[in-house]
């Protein structure tokens, strides 16, 4: 955990008094405290602390920039079906800057990027969803005439803290899968070196970005992560090892075709190339809007978004294997290894025959 | 005549044979794994759950066994230490190609080794790499439910230099791999079993095998 800053905002507004005049009931609010206490794996008691955190808090500004994406992180966050919980991470937090939500356009727009920039060095959260390109100088990504990467150096460079939000930002994501033409890279490649929480996901789930500014606001330090900068809280363990469908795996149950009688029974997706063996996150557990579903509830295997590189280390998506390099896409690696052990069995049978024609001359020369 | 020469002591015979029951139950419970082929009726069953907790008791046997034999490969008599396994030591080259002549029917028959012929070692070390190779991959794949921890501290780099999918893929192979060279390691076994008599096939229950008279003694 690293600690920051204690002032980190001047503005003085409480943000449950704005949640009020926006008619969330102190029940709704301690029933979101609740559940951010589950999220980031607390005892319940701490909803409590996390309620009065809040209350106490002074809103950090906070500034959403945009590169190479779909834009799907800002729409899981405003997708967000119960309005309660997304405006309460929204008030909770002064967002000065997000391109796709903020009235202001153009010059303007940027003037209030570069005020929270210039006025609150080192006090504010800057937010990154999408990759940022590297090759020919960065010009494949531009913002008012700016490279992502320079105001990527720039913004994040004097955050408080910076997260990555989506595969893309944290590692590259899909501008990055090969040959990648932009030279596409995450936040920690681009920006090295500052203080950086990467939540990967196509999109990540909101919750968990939710949770980690609670555990911030509560604890007035980043959760604890992984070594590549994940909250432990979120991405400790193992999809395959929470999942509703694992009792039909241990079984061996598996889903052969779609629409099959297991696939109607809820088996296991394993077969059709389900990567949650290969994924880490808690895609079971919390959810996906507001605990409805996830892909595997929905009869989908997980496609292993939550890993760098998914685009290129989980596909085929729909094979339980990566096929092997230099073979086309219909070889398996039992089509091979039938192959390798055949090669075996054939010059055997090739030796022995030889050796018949030969004749068994030598044998007896030994003695 | 012939007289009898202790070659194989009870170390390497035992290691052999544990190895290939290890390598048929992980061979059998690995496929099973990769392809389960079988479907359970019941939920309550637990068919994927044996095949892996066997496949995992028997990885651990398997490569305590190794260690065992690889102990031998430094304390054993002079056909188990590890320069008889090894291609590169001595005259082993030279004598590497010999063999491979001779097999492919082009060279004369070269003398009976009482040890490792040199083409069976080479055999033998490419098996011994894809044995580590199995259980680096195995072991890593199998840290992945604990993502921190001892195993994880252990053969968590694996997944520094390949990906998941890919590390799968790789023992996957593996297991393809150890096939091809146990096909040829048992024709060679019983092919010179019957171009000379001195009962190398034996000598991997028994430990002895067989050398003309003369030849014998220290
Ligand atoms: C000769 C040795 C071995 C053979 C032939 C073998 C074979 C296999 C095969 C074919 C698979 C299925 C791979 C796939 O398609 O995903 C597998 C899975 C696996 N093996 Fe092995 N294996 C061997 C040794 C080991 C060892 C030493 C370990 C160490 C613990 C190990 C641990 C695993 C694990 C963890 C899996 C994945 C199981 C899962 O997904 O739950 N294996 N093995
Ligand atoms: C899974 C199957 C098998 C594997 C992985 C395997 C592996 C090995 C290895 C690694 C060695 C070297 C011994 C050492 O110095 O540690 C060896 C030796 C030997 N194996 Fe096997 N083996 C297998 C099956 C068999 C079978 C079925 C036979 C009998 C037909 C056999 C007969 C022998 C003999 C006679 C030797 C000593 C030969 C020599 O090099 O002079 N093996 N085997
Ligand atoms: S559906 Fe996927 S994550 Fe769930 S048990 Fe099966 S393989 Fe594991």
């Amino acid at each position: 955990m690293r600690d920051l800053p204690e002032d980190y905002s001047d503005n003085s507004e409480q943000p449950f008094d704005r949640l009020v005049a926006r008619g969330v009931t102190r029940r709704d609010f301690m029933k979101f405290c609740s559940a951010m206490a589950a999220v980031l794996a607390l005892p319940h008691t701490f909803a409590g602390k996390i309620a009065e955190a809040i209350e106490a808090a002074r809103r950090p500004s906070l500034v959403w920039l945009e590169f190479q994406d779909c834009c799907g992180n800002s729409e899981a966050l405003l997708r967000a079906s119960k309005p309660t919980i997304g405006r309460i991470v929204l008030d909770i937090l002064s967002v000065d800057y997000h391109e796709t939500i903020m009235a202001a356009a153009g010059k303007q727009a940027e003037k209030s990027l570069y005020d929270v920039v210039d006025k609150q060095k080192g006090k504010y959260i800057a937010v990154v969803e999408g990759s940022i390109p590297m090759k020919d100088n960065g010009v494949y990504c531009c913002v008012g005439g700016k490279s992502a990467l320079d105001i990527a150096r720039k913004v994040c460079g004097n955050a408080m803290a910076t997260i990555a939000v989506g595969t893309c930002a944290t590692a590259g994501g899909i501008p990055a899968a090969k040959p990648n033409p932009t030279g596409a890279v995450g936040v920690k490649t681009a920006v090295p070196g500052i203080t950086l929480i990467n939540l990967p996901g196509c999109p990540m789930n909101v919750e968990n970005l939710t949770a980690t500014v609670v555990h911030f606001l509560t604890f007035g330090a980043l959760p604890a992560t992984d070594g590549e900068g994940r909250p432990l809280f979120a991405y400790g363990e193992r999809i395959h090892d929470h999942c509703e469908r694992r009792a039909h795996f241990d079984a061996g149950q598996f889903v052969r075709q779609w629409g099959d009688e297991g696939h109607r029974q809820g088996w296991c997706l394993y077969e059709m190339g389900c990567k949650g063996p290969e994924t880490y996150g808690n895609c079971p557990v919390v959810k996906y809007n507001m605990g409805t579903s996830w892909p595997v509830q929905a009869g989908h295997g997980c496609v292993g978004c939550y890993q760098a590189n998914f685009w290129d280390n989980m596909t085929p998506f729909y094979r339980r294997l990566p096929k092997v390099p230099g073979f086309g896409v219909e070889t398996t690696a039992d089509k091979i290894g039938i192959g390798v052990a055949a090669v075996a069995a054939a010059g055997v049978a090739a030796h022995r025959i030889a050796r018949a024609i030969k004749g068994k001359g030598e044998e007896e020369t030994e003695e | 005549m012939q007289d009898r020469v202790y070659v194989w002591e009870a170390p390497v015979r035992v290691t052999h044979w544990i190895n290939v029951i290890c390598i048929l139950a992980l061979s059998v419970t690995g496929f099973y794994i990769g392809n389960p082929f079988l479907v359970a009726r019941e939920t309550s069953a637990f068919l994927m759950g044996w095949m892996r907790f066997v496949h995992f008791v028997v990885a651990y046997i398997f490569v305590v066994n190794m260690a065992v034999r690889i102990y031998w490969a430094f304390a054993g008599n002079k056909y188990a230490v590890w320069q008889e396994i090894l291609p590169f030591t001595g005259d082993r080259m030279g004598k590497l190609f010999s063999h491979m002549s001779y097999y492919a029917f082009l060279g004369k028959k070269p003398p009976t080794e009482l040890g490792h012929t040199p083409l069976a070692s080479a055999g033998y070390c490419i098996m011994y790499a894809l044995f580590a190779l199995s259980a680096v991959t195995g072991f890593a794949l199998y840290s992945q439910p604990h993502h921190h921890g001892f195993l994880q501290f252990a053969f968590g780099w694996v997944f520094g230099i390949m990906s998941i999918p890919a590390t799968r893929l790789l023992h996957h192979l593996t297991m393809w791999l150890i096939f091809y060279f146990v096909i040829l390691h048992i024709y060679l076994v019983l092919f010179q079993n019957s171009t000379s008599k001195s009962g190398i096939l034996g000598s991997i229950f028994d430990g002895y095998r067989f050398v003309p008279s003369k030849k014998a003694g220290k």
